[in-house]
């Protein structure tokens, strides 16, 4: 079989498992192929088991899978645990001297054996090259093109130590290559040929999204660290100096929220990096930024909680909590992407959202979509759609023209007022988190209060009209009709894959823009639906309660998982089982 | 030119008939136009207290925000618009305790904020209760048999935490205080004024009476040197039968943060055109992942 092909690579933290999968990863795209990548890690600097997932296919894929040829075990632990997720025919390859017990892997599965450590040693290599050699030796079983492998190990060490590095590294990569190509190449059945395709990217959720948010005119970005949050405000510190954005690593994320709330306020576009637990401390500055109508866009990269929860894992677990966070009532709008293309356009679009009525979004992602790896056309991350819209700004000549005090909170009928950011002679003001009137001093007037709050609440009406509606795939009189919201959109796309091959029509109804909740389209198309499965990683059930909610519709079956592992197509096909 | 009047707005007051607020409400205005700052170009940011509701009163840019928090919105402020002059407001409540950790980052980034801290002892707004800065033993409706902590010396926080301007006021002597915000305003970097202020109504003790009988300038001693942190250290513990106020502490000679963020060497970020990104730079930014 030729390109349709899955391995997992897997070793101790600090054996290089993440970035070595990423490179060839990255290989099989140059190759032409379309790839998934899964990292898998523990939340530990050196030890434990982490592996790394790849797909490699020559058609288009849309989530890795549970079908596995190829286990490169860089310990004990690695085939103990992979090797049964081997197909027949599928091999593991392992160091002769690990001393294995060969019961542990079952029948039908070859015993690609070694003598690993030889081999590099034989190459002039070290023993933190043995990652490098399993590429070679990924390269050599399935037949593809060393000179791939060989450009991404250039990419990756070209520069350290005036290349030697880089060189020592190939010697290593080649003489693995060699040696499994010699051996067992001839029996493993798994091959991948270059293919001659467009060049792709190949690229996760985090950077997508943070290359949204610098087209859309982010300037601003302040984060306190936390995976998996933190990668964006490391990917913008990258940028920062060349696109002339200001960007804050704070003392805690109570102050990375108000820092952007006050370039916010200062007229800049701000946003915020984080996940549910650095999101948790910024609850009560949610709230600052709804009353005091200054826009700011939150980036809450979801892991399971509660609490520390599993830090290095997935979970679709705070979508009631980023509906609700902060007392009192005030518009928010929250976007959940599920594919690249997503990531990059609410990337932009946030910033657009939060400036046109003047409130807090939220681009609410995950661990498995922030950095799981995928092949998209360049095309994908559309910069030549990106928009730039800054609403009711008042522009220079508006402001020059001002009469009277600046009435910054104006009472009007879309419920926004127009803005100006400071520096302008004729508007100024001040505003507050308390209740305010339309110049924004503090008021308690009964009245003024109640036609406040609707001023605010009327902007969650008005933004209805940007926000774009949920999507449907698939046939439309199918058996059976799947609901997602966010990351679940791959391997639900793959499940109705694997059911159509069984013969079973399904669709897929899929949210992306969450809230303002989009109540008519999801009641027009579940109300027609033969059989409703929902799909989502978190243990209630939480995008099912919201559509019941808002729709009165109670879906027909849940499928949940908060294992902390993302789902794969198989687990949703086991799931539709059970029912 | 630029006069008090013009940072006058139609907003009275709600503070106690005495309250130290006063008295620092008309310095801070008498310093701003002192300097010829125009309204426009000046950003007050509070938290929640009677001290925070400073910005209220006065007719410039304003932003009450939430108790503790000033400092952190400020320096956004500040990060995304240097050329404005951005003055926090806070209370000892407000700035010492919910605030307490971000006035030490402040500090020892060297951010260009003057903070000026309403220190009276005493929780205002929520009638009564003992605050960082009040003496031990101070009774109050959460201390009722005397509290037992000890207060805090603001001074002494900002210095260790690397400030490099820090002084104490009396609130009473309006124009020695709004000499002493000019100098915190034009000051480069982090600015702590500390502001000693009768609360008339829950603080018996530390009364008008109790800080005139006290405070003396820190100027007119024999070996004022400000720019000694030594010096700044030894007269910062002084505290009892004398009280010294003055600029304790001020160095002009170390860059403030904003000064060395590299993308606002081309100037403020918040007053640049939002342009598209130009294809050559998309097509370098698509390339990295290819």
């Amino acid at each position: 079989m030729t390109n349709d092909f899955t391995q997992i690579l897997g070793g101790e933290a600090g054996q290089g498992v993440e970035s070595t999968g990423a490179g060839f990863a990255q290989a099989l795209a140059r190759a032409g192929l379309y790839v998934f990548a899964v990292p898998d890690y523990y939340s530990r600097i050196r030890g434990g088991h982490n592996f790394y997932h790849i797909r490699a296919t020559g058609s288009p894929i849309f989530s890795h899978n549970e079908t596995v040829h190829l286990v490169l075990a860089l310990t004990r632990e690695a085939v103990k645990r992979h090797a049964g997720q081997v197909v027949r025919g599928g091999g593991v390859v392992y160091d002769t001297a690990l001393n294995l017990d060969k019961s542990l892997l079952p029948e039908g599965v070859q015993d690609f054996g070694m003598p690993l450590k030889e081999i590099v040693k034989g190459a002039g290599g070290t023993d933190l090259m043995l990652n490098t050699a399993m590429t070679g030796i990924a390269a050599g079983l399935t037949g593809l093109d060393l000179g791939f492998v060989e450009g991404v190990i250039w990419d990756n060490f070209g520069r350290k130590r005036g290349g030697k590095m880089a060189e020592a590294n190939l010697k290593v990569a080649r003489a693995a290559h060699d040696y499994a190509r010699d051996h067992f190449a001839e029996r493993f059945p798994f091959k991948l040929r270059a293919v001659d395709a467009p060049k792709r990217m190949l690229i996760g959720g985090n950077p997508a999204m943070t290359l949204g948010a610098l087209a859309g005119g982010c300037r601003f970005m302040s984060g306190y660290p936390m995976t998996p949050g933190s990668p964006i405000l490391e990917m913008m510190s990258g940028l920062a100096a060349e696109y002339g954005v200001v960007t804050k690593h704070t003392e805690d994320e109570i102050a990375a929220i108000c820092t952007a709330i006050g370039a916010g306020r200062a007229g800049v576009r701000a946003g915020v990096p984080t996940s549910g637990g650095g999101f948790s401390l910024m609850v009560e500055t949610l709230g600052l930024a709804g009353m005091t109508e200054v826009p700011v866009v939150i980036f809450e990269v979801q892991r399971p909680g509660p609490s520390t929860g599993l830090a290095t894992r997935t979970e679709q677990g705070d979508l009631m909590f980023v509906l609700h966070a902060s007392q009192g009532d005030f518009p928010r709008i929250v976007l959940a992407p599920g594919t690249i293309e997503e990531c990059f356009r609410d990337g932009w679009r946030a910033f657009n959202l939060a400036e046109k009525y003047q409130c807090p979004v939220f681009v609410l992602s995950d661990h498995f979509l922030a950095n799981s790896l995928q092949t998209v056309a360049p095309e994908a991350l559309d910069f030549d759609r990106v928009v730039i819209d800054r609403g009711a700004m008042l522009t220079p000549e508006q402001l020059d023209a001002l009469e009277g005090d600046y009435k910054r909170f104006a009472f009007t009928e879309s419920g926004i007022s127009p803005w100006a950011p400071p520096g302008h002679p004729k508007a100024v003001y001040a505003s507050s988190s308390d209740e305010h009137n339309e110049y924004g001093n503090i008021e308690e007037d009964a009245d003024n209060r109640s036609r406040m709050m609707e001023k605010r609440m009327r902007k969650l009406e008005t933004a209805r009209q940007d926000m774009i509606p949920p999507k449907v795939y698939g046939p439309t009189d199918a058996e059976i009709i799947f609901v997602a919201w966010g990351s679940s959109y791959g391997p639900v796309r793959e499940a109705m894959a694997m059911l159509k091959e069984k013969g079973v029509a399904s669709n897929f109804l899929h949210i992306t823009d969450v809230w303002p909740f989009p109540a008519d389209a999801v009641a027009k198309v579940l109300q027609k639906a033969k059989r409703t499965v929902s799909v989502e990683g978190n243990y209630t059930g939480q995008m099912a309660a919201l559509i019941r909610r808002e729709t009165g519709i109670q879906v027909d079956q849940q499928i949940h998982r908060y294992d902390g592992r993302p789902f794969s197509p198989e687990y949703i096909l086991r799931g539709l089982k059970e029912a | 030119m630029v006069t008090v009047k013009d940072y006058q707005n139609s907003v009275t007051p709600t503070w106690c008939p005495g309250c130290g607020n006063f008295g620092i409400w008309r310095a801070l205005k008498m310093a701003l136009a002192g300097l010829g700052l125009e309204p426009h170009k000046v950003m007050l940011v509070s938290g929640i207290g009677q001290s925070s509701k400073v910005p209220d009163y006065v007719r410039a840019n304003g932003y009450m925000t939430l108790h503790g928090r000033a400092i952190p919105v400020a320096t956004g402020v500040k990060l995304a618009r240097p050329d404005l002059k951005v003055i926090v407001h806070s209370g000892d409540g407000d700035g010492y305790a919910e605030g307490l950790s971000h006035m030490m980052h402040a500090a020892r980034r060297n951010i260009g904020i003057v903070h000026v801290a309403h220190n009276n002892q005493i929780y205002g707004l929520t009638k009564g209760q003992y605050s960082p800065t009040s003496a031990s033993g101070t009774h109050s409706k959460t201390s009722p048999e005397g509290s037992i902590d000890r207060p805090v010396n603001p001074l002494m926080l900002a210095l260790a935490a690397g400030a490099t301007f820090v002084a104490r006021a009396f609130s009473k002597n309006a124009k020695e205080l709004s000499e002493i915000l000019m100098a915190a305003i034009q000051h480069r970097g982090y600015a702590l004024v500390d502001i000693l202020q009768p609360c008339v109504t829950f603080n018996r003790v530390n009364t008008y009476e109790w800080y005139s009988e006290r405070v003396y300038p820190a100027k007119g001693e024999a070996g004022y040197d400000p720019a000694s942190f030594d010096w700044a250290v030894k007269t910062a513990q002084i505290w009892g039968d004398r009280i010294p106020v003055g600029i304790l502490y001020q160095v002009e000679s170390l860059p403030s943060y904003e000064e060395q963020v590299p993308a606002l060497k081309a100037g403020p970020v918040g007053t640049r055109p939002l342009l598209p990104l130009p294809p050559d730079k998309v097509k370098t930014l698509k390339e990295a992942y290819m």
